[in-house]
């Protein structure tokens, strides 16, 4: 079956985004990376802290991964501009995931940061993935804006609470046509794979699988489900029926 | 002189290349982006530079992050 997912000109070969964040060790990351068979890896940018012994993330991710760095820490759209290009300055390439946050609680995005953010990076080429409230209205403008994706939150970030925005995800997935890529609040891989069922182009999940028991196996059980999930919605799925309705046949009884 | 380094007021020698900074930190060139007064520099723009009193450098890496 042909389906190929493209973002930005880039084939991408797997529908599962990682993070990289909150993982009990780095040294396991290439292992995750691995069963997971992400392509797409994010990462976060920050200042060097001279008097700590900090690792470098870059050399745990296979160098042909898509990098996909976030503007995390950026509370407007000028801030997560200025992100966007150091990031970019590493030569690792030109996706962004642009996550403008201002609310310390919840962790929600600021849509209409975003969507400033998104025109300005468009503009300079790059190949941008918005972090987003699910809104339609926002969605459309993202599009109208150049961004390659949108990228919906199913619960609070780090939350592990599941698809609680599905009905609005739903929406932005029969309306948009750019990929919709749910993005935090994913806890189980049958959440992914829910997300994927409704006709989600991808889930990015980074908290379910660093604080999983074993992140390893938890990253191959999300890979699975991620490609359940995406089978079912090109398969569509049967009716739902209000009374039961017999799969063996209801002749030729022994008695 | 004093430099702003990582928003900290540092003290460091005059005319110290900027080359010179990042190896006396110990830092791997490839694992690091620098912004200095507010423009990213490009890797190949590292060697020309040398600090100035009251020069802003911002040095950064990637880390964890969803």
């Amino acid at each position: 079956m042909d389906d190929k997912l493209t973002i930005g000109g880039r084939e991408i070969s797997s529908r599962l985004f990682i993070g990289t964040g909150k993982f009990p060790a780095n040294s396991i990351i290439p292992d995750v990376i691995k069963m997971s068979g992400a392509q797409v890896v994010t990462t976060a940018l920050r200042r060097i802290d001279f008097d700590s012994d900090e690792e470098n993330m870059l050399k745990y991710i296979p160098k042909d991964c898509i990098l996909m760095p976030n503007t995390s820490g950026a509370r407007n759209a000028e801030e997560a501009v200025r992100i966007a290009r150091i990031a970019r300055a590493s030569g690792c390439g030109n996706f962004i995931k642009i996550e403008v946050i201002s609310d310390n609680r919840y962790l929600l995005p600021d849509n209409m940061e975003t969507i400033r953010a998104t025109e300005m990076l468009v503009r300079e080429g790059f190949t941008v993935l918005p972090y987003i409230n699910p809104d339609l209205m926002d969605a459309r403008r993202l599009k109208d804006a150049g961004a390659a994706a949108v990228m919906p939150l199913g619960a609070p970030i780090g939350t592990n609470k599941g698809l609680r925005t599905r009905e609005m995800v739903k929406i932005l997935i029969h309306e948009i046509d750019i990929p919709v890529i749910v993005d935090a609040g994913i806890g189980k891989p049958s959440e992914a794979c829910e997300a994927m069922e409704i006709g989600a182009a991808a889930v990015l999940v980074n908290t379910a699988i660093a604080t999983a028991g074993d992140p390893v196996v938890m990253a191959e059980a999300f890979a699975n489900a991620v490609m359940a999930g995406r089978k079912a919605f090109l398969s569509g799925t049967g009716p739902v029926k209000e009374y039961a309705e017999a799969s063996s046949p209801l002749t030729g009884f022994l008695a | 002189m004093i430099i702003t380094l990582n928003g900290k007021q540092t003290e460091i020698g005059e005319k110290t290349a900027l080359m010179d900074l990042i190896q006396s930190k110990g830092l791997e060139p490839e694992s690091i982006v620098i912004e200095y007064n507010r423009k990213v520099l490009r890797k190949e723009e590292w060697d020309s530079v040398v600090l100035k009193e009251n020069d802003k450098l911002e040095v950064l890496r990637f880390v964890g992050g969803g």
